[in-house]
Order: C-alpha cells, then structure tokens, then sequence
C-alpha cells in the first residue's frame, strides 16, 4: 500500500533523513521504532509533504507522491495525526470531529465513532483543547476516521497519557486494523506496540536498520532496549 | 423643549445617529481586517483604499454600464473581491515568510498607488453619488428627522456584520478558517487546498470593505481620500476590539461610533481625538484589546 524509497529529508540546512526504505501493506499495523531525533517524527511529516525538502520516492498504492502537496497527500487518502495531536483551540469537539474533509468512501459514520468514542459525543460543545489529553488523542484519531483515509499516519498517540488511557488507545487501534484500516505507528512505548503491530522497523540517524516481525520481537527485547535506550 | 444635560433632545438623536452610522462603518471595515489578518497576518493597510475603490467602482458602474445602486450592492464587491485575490497571489502571496512589517509596507504601498490612480483620474474633490430614489426621503419619528437612506445603512450594516460572524462561526467554511489560523499545515495535510482558502479569504475582506464603500457612496462624497480618512479610526477599533476577533471589532466599532458622535455634542474639540484616548486607556489595561486572547 505504502512503499518509501531512498527518502531524504532537510529542514533548512539539516540533512535529517538519509534515504529511508520500508514498506507498509495493506491491513498491517507497523511501528517506526527509535530513539527521539532518530527522524521518526520527521518520516510522517515527509510522507505527508509537511518537510521544506525531500527527495526519493514515497509511492501510495502505485501513484508517486514525492512532488504532492500536504493537500494533495490527505486527498489520496492519507490521514495524519501529529504528534502534538492539533486539536483546534478555537473549534469546539463536534467542529473539530468533522473539520477534515472526506476523501474517500469507508469512513466511519459519526454515530459509529460516537459509539467508539462515547466521550467525543457528551462534550460534544467543549472547546477542543478543553478535553483532557486522552480525549484529545481520541479526538485526533476519531476526526481522520471518519475522511475515509485508509491509511492512517499516528505520531506517539501514547505520549504523555496515564497507563490506563494508554490501554484504552491500545485497544482502539486493534479495533481500528480488525476494521481494516492501515496503520503506520510511531511510538516510543514497546510494550505498548509489541502486541499491536505486525512488524517494526527500526530507523536510527535518519536510516531504517532493521525490520523485526512482531513474532521476533520478544527474543530480541533485550537487545533494542539497549539501542534504542529505553 | 425637551433637554437632557442642557442639550435639546433632536440635537441627542442626531449624533446618536450619526455615531451609529460612523460606527457601522468601523464596524464593517475592522471586521475585514480581524479577518483577513487572523489568517494571513497582514496588517492590510489597503483596507481604506479598497473601500474607496468599491465607492468608485460604484459611481463608475452607474455612470459607464447603468448599473444603478442595488445591482453596484452585488457588483462592486465582487469586482473588487477579484482584484483583490488577484493582488494576493501576484504581491500579498511572497511575502508571508517575512517579517508582519513587510506586509504592511506593502499595502501600504497599494494603497497610495490606489489612491494616486484616482486622485489622477477624478481629482481630489471626487464625483456625487445620489441615493436610490426609494430610499432618497426623510421621515418624521416625531423626536428626529430620519432620512431613510441612513436607517438603511444602519440596518444594512448590522445585517452584514451578522452574517460575516454567522460565517465565521457557525459554518463550516467557518471552522476551516478558524482551524486555518490556529494551524495551517495540519488542516492542509487533511485534504485542503489552504493558499486557495487564503486567497479567498483575502478576496472576501477587502470585498466587504467594498460593500461598505457602496453603502457609503450616496452617504459621503465620492473622493480618493475617504478610505484614508476613515482607515486610522478604524486601526485604533481594531486594536482596542482585540486582533482577530470578529464580534469584538464589531462591538467595538459600533460602540466607538456612538462614543464619537456623543463627544461632539458634549465636547466638540474632542471628537477627533476621543477613539485615540480610549485605544491609549484600552491598551495600558488590556494590551491584547477588549475581546482579544492574549497569545
């Protein structure tokens, strides 16, 4: 479904991605595994267009997209939820929920995501970033569930949430893969994709460095605890 | 006669309404500008000279093509609209990634090329615009005498600013364009085309100072200098109002209106610097204005 090859990326002067491959398959859930700066964060962001720069090939179900717009990317059917989630302060829940345009059939309904996300439907009228941080994280996924995007690009969903929030997120995105919904993960929390994801790849200086199907990924805990340092 | 504070009642209602029409037009022009700079971060100052041009492209579409005042209500805005998205993408468009002083600076620019074309071409005393004969009465309200056209500015006036906020925050046209302000990059990855968004956005502030500029037409003399004129109270509505808040420009301009045309009853010299005095108080009590969200 997703296939990158040879991606380069810069901000201004910085060379920050040096000619990433990996691929993603249609239904797979998939983590981008690495320490903080290890470009991560920076991979979505070029496979969205959101990076001044990029070069290499990033190919959506066979269509190159290297040279695309950020718009151009969300209508092909590529959802994004940033890191820092973009929960619109001046947007209430409801506005928020339906702000991104559908771009595709196969999205959610929003009763469906109501019922997901019983919470998204009793604030519906709060401000957006008057949700605690879980909600929020909700919110973030529920909005590009709902486009029709297939293939959802989410950044750290975990970071900074309570354990129990981090169990419910979880369970979220298994439900989202049984749905049929393709997932490109990044996370800095292991045990918390280890159940989740099909396969890992690991991205060091800007380079993918190892690919570890989820069945392989216990054997070899010890060993990325100490590269990746957590 | 009837006296309050040793000033006749007539002479009261008179500037009450005159307030109220200064204060429409504040109203409409700071709107634009809250607008166009909460999502472009231009500090539009061509706004008085897109408000000029909409008065002349309404005395021009009368006078070349007869398209008399309600067909200009349609027109001029939109003429005007298409120049300005046409002044986006050509000027405005290059200079986002510099400092807001530049942005100024060029329209500011604009602004005297506008106003030099038409001081070139209708000199500085301008053209007359006569009011639709409907509307070209006065009635007697028993305490005042009304002359129609100026009741219809008013409630012209608050009509459009009704609907500009209903747009802005109600619909869902709306809400890209708050969520465009607060983040653009993330509402373009979602499948939206945002230069497009800005450029009618643009296109639609500088078209609502042209409306205002045909409602001004029959009201004012048609000249170069009425948008420069009536463009620096209308800076200090926006700033005391608050940057970027369109109910707050709103209420504050109709509010300033008022406060004006009161001052030249009770005090006459003071009327030309009173909107000043209150933007000093305003800003060493709350420097993000009355309705602006400190950052």
């Amino acid at each position: 479904m997703l296939e990158v090859a040879g991606l380069n990326a810069w901000y201004s002067e910085s060379h920050v991605l040096h000619g990433l491959d990996f691929n993603v398959r249609e239904g797979e859930v998939v983590t981008l595994l690495g320490r903080n700066g290890a470009g991560k964060t920076t991979t979505l962001k070029s496979i969205m267009g959101l990076v001044p720069r990029r070069e290499g090939s990033i190919r959506f179900r066979g269509q190159e997209l290297i040279h695309a717009r950020p718009d151009e990317v969300g209508r092909r059917g590529i959802g994004f939820c940033p890191e820092e989630r973009g929960i619109f302060a001046g947007l209430n829940v409801t506005e928020n929920l339906m702000l991104p345009p559908v771009v595709g059939p196969g999205g959610l309904s929003v009763a469906e995501i109501h019922t997901l996300f019983p919470n998204l439907k009793e604030r519906a009228r709060s401000p957006g970033t008057k949700l605690s941080g879980g909600e929020q994280q909700m919110l973030a996924i529920a909005r590009i569930l709902r486009t029709g995007a297939r293939l959802l690009l989410l950044d750290e969903p975990t970071e900074g949430l309570a354990p129990v929030i981090v169990q419910q997120i979880g369970l979220m995105i298994a439900e989202i893969k049984r749905r049929g919904f393709t997932v490109l993960l990044v996370e800095q929390n292991f045990r918390f994709v280890s159940r989740l994801a099909d396969r890992h790849y690991v991205v060091e200086h800007g380079r993918i460095v190892d690919m570890i199907p989820s069945g392989a990924l216990e054997a070899r805990m010890d060993e990325l605890h100490k590269r990746l340092g957590v | 006669m009837v006296m309050i504070f040793g000033k006749p009642l007539p002479l009261l209602f008179g500037q009450l309404l005159l307030g109220i029409i200064n204060g429409s037009f504040y109203a409409m022009l700071s709107m634009g500008l809250a607008i166009i700079f909460g999502l472009l971060r231009i500090i539009n100052f061509a706004h008085g000279a897109m408000f000029m041009v909409g008065a002349f492209v309404t005395w021009a579409l009368l006078t070349y093509l007869h398209i008399g005042y309600w067909g200009a209500l349609i027109c001029a805005p939109v003429i005007v609209g298409i120049f300005g998205i046409a002044l986006e993408r050509l000027f405005i468009r290059r200079i986002y990634k510099l400092d807001i002083l530049y942005g100024l600076l060029l329209t500011f620019g604009i602004a005297q090329v506008l106003q030099g074309l038409a001081t070139n071409y209708f000199g500085v005393s301008g053209v007359s615009y006569d009011p639709p004969a409907s509307l070209a009465r006065v009635v007697n309200l028993g305490f005042m005498y009304l002359p129609v056209y100026r009741g219809f500015v008013v409630i012209a006036a608050i009509l459009i600013c009704f609907c500009t906020w209903f747009v802005i925050e109600k619909t869902r046209l709306g809400a890209l364009l708050r969520a465009a302000t607060e983040n653009p990059s993330l509402v373009q990855a979602f499948g939206v085309n945002v230069p497009r968004l800005i450029a009618l956005t643009f296109g639609g502030g500088v078209a609502l100072a042209a409306l205002a500029g045909v409602l001004a037409a029959p009201l004012y003399s048609v000249n170069p200098d009425m948008g420069s004129d009536l463009i620096d109270t209308v800076f200090a509505v926006v700033v005391i109002g608050g940057m970027g808040s369109i109910g707050g420009a709103v209420l504050t301009g109709f509010g300033l209106g008022v406060i004006e045309g009161f001052t030249d009853v009770f005090y006459p010299p003071g009327s030309a610097v009173v909107v000043f005095v209150v933007m000093a108080i305003v800003l060493l009590a709350r420097p993000a204005g009355l309705f602006g969200k400190t950052a």
